[in-house]
């Protein structure tokens, strides 16, 4: 196998506030490829965001963070900001599921594509307007040159999404970080929005992480799949086998979980309790106290990586050989 | 045939807006409901479908009285709503409760969850502390949660556990009919499922009609026994639940269900093209024409009824007889 994009050995995140320590992120390991497409999927507070926006420097300084996350030779944790500064927006680049948190409301979006341009491919004046036309179109933006002169406002939320992935795609990344890229939108915008990333990702040979907590989107739109649950990775594997053959038993159960638009209609299984906070986290597997198969030693032992198939791996002391851990639901009705 | 609990009959509410630009923006009507009727029957659960801003909380609120409508009538077990503010309205508000999206929004952070449970029966006036109490702790059994949470605050309490404050403090009065606006959007996927199942449960046990206000198709097919989907104010189709998203026939509702993504099943995808239109100008004709596959000219110009079909749903679409959008999919 080819060597990596972007490789993360053992990163850990903690949050310090002086009042409670939390662990957001526990010893994450996770490969990307060149031009894969991978999903990280996970309930709200898993730690999805922060994985991505501590392998960018890009957190606070009281978070700690430790671990490895390699591109080419290089480690960025720890790494200057020169050296950040050269990888982010560059070879790696990051879109957010909030416009307004990103774009600059008092500036006009061309100009905001633009300063991207030059800030990363050194471009200027008429080079970089031609260039910033050539991206509107690129991400379906109609009208593009009288576009240029609109401020963030005077777009609706598919636009502005629109013009952030121009933004996004400005540096040529080789890596696309779409943090729910779609989660604000509508369902008609989300579909045109998930399209074009594909699409984009076709003609460039891009890799993407999308993350999202919706199962759905992520099935339609990766190669591969990370569940992520309580700071750490729990399951990773093809995106098929996950969704036929999930193992993990918290996969298992977000996918029972999940009404579905066709067949018949079941009762759902509810996963019981809820979320650990991260300043509370059990010991032994963090599923624990929620799963239906724990026994004694899932209470005081972290489970190790078991290895399934070569590229699907699960955190369970139990190998349930693809075999629901939950009841079955009986048929509504 | 049972008796309708909700009919809405022609609702309209507009409202005096400015167009962007703040002060500067020109005077404006936002039509939120442009003429909506439905009606639930008893123990009945209709579903609210439709993307952001085409009027479902809108007509959530004119359902229970909280906003009188600028025309058009609702009634409730067969007579009009009171007027706002009435002893009458106050009566009927014990009868007609609102659940919404976000549980801690609606909770008040510095109270202990208990008395916010037993809160309407102090405005009802009904019972002495100690009853209110008693009643508090049923009903918080009867939603599942356990006396001990009576003492806790809303942050000590997982998001699924604050929606069952919530849903506990709008059964408190025994009401008829509940309008859950979102109820479970801002929770956790694997908490999602609690709470769909105790509202179906509750259903069953209780009887209760609920108006179902979301936009997650999936969770509306799973609670509801009718749906209605609107556009720009309007419903534009409205039928069966399982026949709807089975063969949905309004173009709008079509791309609405092919938008979700889905696990394993490939299905057939209609993407639309452009952006919902400003509802404060919205398109002469058909509201959707500017994005529909289909459109003809006299979509341009003539807005089409919701009528009736052979198999017992309502299409507002001109096209809805025609095979050839039928095959065109
Ligand atoms: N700047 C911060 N300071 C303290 N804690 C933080 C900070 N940012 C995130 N956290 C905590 O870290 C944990 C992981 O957060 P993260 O944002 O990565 O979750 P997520 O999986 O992206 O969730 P969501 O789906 O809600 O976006 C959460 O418990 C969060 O409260
Ligand atoms: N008090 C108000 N004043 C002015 N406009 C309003 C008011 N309330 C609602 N609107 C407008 O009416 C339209 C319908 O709003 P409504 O809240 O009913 O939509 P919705 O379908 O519930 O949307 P969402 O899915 O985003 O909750 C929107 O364009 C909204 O901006
Ligand atoms: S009436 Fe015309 S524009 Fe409207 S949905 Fe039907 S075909 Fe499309
Ligand atoms: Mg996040
Ligand atoms: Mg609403």
């Amino acid at each position: 196998m080819a060597a990596p994009l972007v490789s993360i050995r053992g990163l850990s995140v903690d949050f310090d506030d002086g009042r409670r320590a939390a662990r957001a992120v526990d010893g994450v390991d996770a490969d990307i490829a060149a031009g894969e497409a991978v999903g990280l999927v996970g309930e709200s507070g898993s730690g999805k965001s922060v994985t991505w926006l501590a392998a960018l420097g890009l957190l606070p300084n009281r978070a700690r963070v430790s671990g490895e996350v390699r591109i080419g030779g290089m480690n960025l944790i720890g790494a200057e900001r020169r050296v950040l500064e050269g990888v982010r927006g560059k070879r790696i680049a990051m879109i957010f599921q909030d416009p307004s948190s990103c774009l600059n409301p008092v500036h006009r979006i061309g100009r905001q594509v633009t300063e991207a341009l030059r800030l990363h491919r050194g471009m200027d004046g008429r080079a970089a307007e031609a260039e910033a036309l050539r991206l509107f179109d690129q991400v379906g933006i109609a009208d593009a040159k009288r576009r240029l002169s609109d401020y963030p406002h005077q777009l609706s939320g598919g636009l502005n999404q629109r013009v952030m992935i121009a933004i996004a795609l400005a540096g040529q990344p080789e890596l696309l970080i779409a943090d729910e890229p779609t989660t604000a939108l509508d369902a008609t915008i989300q579909a045109q929005i998930l399209l074009l990333l594909s699409r984009i990702r076709r003609e460039t040979g891009m890799a993407m992480v999308l993350i999202s907590h919706d199962l759905g989107v992520v099935a339609e739109n990766v190669d591969r799949v990370c569940v992520m649950y309580a700071g750490r990775i729990v399951e990773q594997a093809p995106g098929e086998a996950l969704f036929d053959t999930p193992h993990h038993p918290y996969t298992q159960g977000l996918l029972a979980a999940l009404p579905t638009l066709t067949g018949p209609r079941r009762r759902l299984a509810a996963i019981p309790g809820s979320v650990p906070e991260p300043w509370n986290l059990p010991v032994g597997c963090r599923f624990a106290p929620r799963c239906p198969a724990a026994e004694e030693r899932c209470r005081h032992e972290a489970p190790p990586r078991r290895v399934i198939a070569p590229a699907h791996q699960a955190a369970c002391h139990f190998d349930v050989a693809g075999q629901s851990v939950w009841p079955a639901q009986e048929a509504a009705e | 045939m049972s008796s309708p609990l909700l009919e809405a009959i022609d609702i309209r509410r507009q409202y005096n807006v400015r167009t962007a630009g703040g002060v500067f923006g020109r005077k404006a009507v936002l039509q939120a409901v442009a003429g909506v009727s439905f009606r639930i029957d008893m123990g009945r659960t209709l579903g609210l479908v439709g993307e952001s801003g085409c009027g479902k909380s809108t007509t959530g609120k004119l359902a229970l009285g909280l906003i009188p409508p600028s025309s058009g009538e609702i009634r409730f077990v067969g007579s009009t709503l009171p007027a706002i503010g009435s002893a009458a309205w106050r009566d009927m508000r014990r009868r007609m409760q609102m659940v919404y999206q976000d549980p801690l929004g609606s909770l008040d952070r510095r109270l202990q969850v208990g008395p916010q449970i037993a809160e309407p029966l102090i405005i009802h006036d009904i019972g002495t502390p100690a009853e209110r109490r008693e009643r508090a702790y049923a009903t918080m059994a009867s939603v599942g949660l356990q006396k001990h949470h009576f003492e806790r605050y809303p942050h000590e309490l997982s998001g699924g556990q604050r929606q069952r404050v919530v849903l506990a403090r709008a059964l408190i009065t025994e009401p008829k009919l509940i309008v859950c606006d979102e109820p479970i959007s801002a929770l956790d996927v694997s908490i999602q499922a609690q709470v769909v199942n105790l509202l179906l449960d509750l259903q069953d046990r209780l009887g209760l009609t609920y108006l179902f206000i979301s936009h997650d198709l999936k969770v509306v097919r799973q609670v509801s026994h009718d749906v209605a989907v609107m556009y720009l104010g309007r419903i534009v189709e409205t039928g069966q639940a399982e026949a709807l998203f089975r063969a949905p026939a309004h173009p709008y509702t079509r791309a609405l269900v092919s938008a979700i993504p889905s696990l394993g099943e490939k299905r057939e995808r209609l993407i639309l093209s452009g952006d919902p239109p400003n509802p404060v100008d919205v398109p002469a004709g058909c509201a959707f024409h500017p994005r529909c596959p289909f459109a003809i000219a006299r979509c341009r110009s003539e807005a089409p009824a919701l009528r009736r079909q052979p198999d017992g749903r309502a299409v507002a679409c001109h096209r809805a007889d025609d095979d050839a959008i039928a095959l065109a999919a």
